[in-house]
């Protein structure tokens, strides 16, 4: 698995852990207990993804998946920047939901052709279970749209989904990546290096 | 808008009143109803129904308290023990009239 490779699987990891992570600040808080249940699982599953993706690259790279979920430094990921965004209005957290959702599957598709029949097939297994992210978030998408507050947040945030598809337009942070990867990092460094946990 | 969840355990089996959940449509019903009651492969199907097509039913008329209708209605030892009890005396009756011809 050449370097080019093992980035692109990088990215996208960093961007369902991350994104899993915003997503998950919902817990508790939700709209409707049952929209609770829903995102938390949706979030849950992101993060399942990231896993499952790490898991190749770590391979290469003989190091483990949880050490490259946690311990790189904050500008060591290549995520996009709309994923680290701390959305407060779930209408925002929706439409981004539905924007990331559409790129997600546009990539995903791209990742099933792989020559690299390991890539190809977790690709196939993620993109199953993104069928009920993407249900869920055009059934959102149905209800709200024409919502002022909805229309509003897509338009706000169309822009940064770019990035989602192009490289290129990776490598800059926003400045709440590291007040987030303090706190997704904070149990796993209260404990030395190595722990098993 | 409330909706009641039915599961089935089996296939074969009934389905069973299992909770509920609001949404504000059939869709989000669905997705909210295979989170809450199918996300563990715990059932075989789910029926879902608004609350509203639900028609409730609390009272039965019995005016003349026909018991007989209820399978625990018709006492049948109670019956049995009075058909004893009359035979009994039944027998009684006829040996003192048998042992005075």
């Amino acid at each position: 698995m050449d370097e080019k490779v093992q980035n692109t699987l990088l990215e996208i990891a960093d961007d369902e852990l991350i994104l899993g992570w915003r997503d998950s600040e919902w817990t508790g808080i939700a709209p409707l207990l049952e929209e609770d249940v829903a995102f938390s699982s949706i979030a849950q599953n992101e993060i399942g993804h990231a896993r499952a993706l790490y898991e190749l690259v770590a391979r290469e790279r003989g190091t483990t998946a949880d050490a490259l979920a946690f311990d790189r430094s904050p500008d060591e990921y290549r995520c996009a920047p709309i994923v680290e965004l701390r959305l407060l209005d779930w209408a925002q957290t929706i439409a981004r939901h539905y924007l990331y959702e559409e790129a997600d599957a546009i990539r995903l598709e791209r990742l099933k052709q792989s020559d690299d029949s390991e890539i190809a097939g977790l690709a196939a297994k993620i993109d199953r279970e993104e069928a009920y992210h993407r249900i869920h978030a055009q059934m959102w998408f149905d209800r709200l749209q024409g919502e002022p507050r909805f229309a509003a947040a897509l338009d706000e945030l169309r822009p940064q989904t770019a990035a989602l598809l192009d490289p290129e337009l990776r490598g800059e942070h926003t400045s709440e990546l590291p007040e987030l990867w303090e706190e997704m990092t904070m149990v796993r460094r209260s404990q030395p290096a190595g722990t098993k946990w | 808008m409330i909706y009641e969840v039915f599961r089935q355990e089996r296939k074969g089996q009934p389905l069973q009143h299992a909770g509920s959940v609001e949404a504000a449509d059939d869709h989000f019903a669905d997705v909210y109803a295979r989170e809450q009651y199918g996300r563990r492969g715990e059932s075989t199907a789910l029926w879902i129904v608004p609350r509203s097509a639900v028609i409730e039913i609390h009272e039965f008329v019995d005016e003349l308290n026909r018991n007989y209708h209820r399978v625990d209605g018709y006492p049948l030892k109670e019956k049995l023990k009075e058909a004893r009890d009359r035979a009994v005396s039944a027998k009684s009756a006829g040996a003192l009239s048998a042992g005075k011809g």
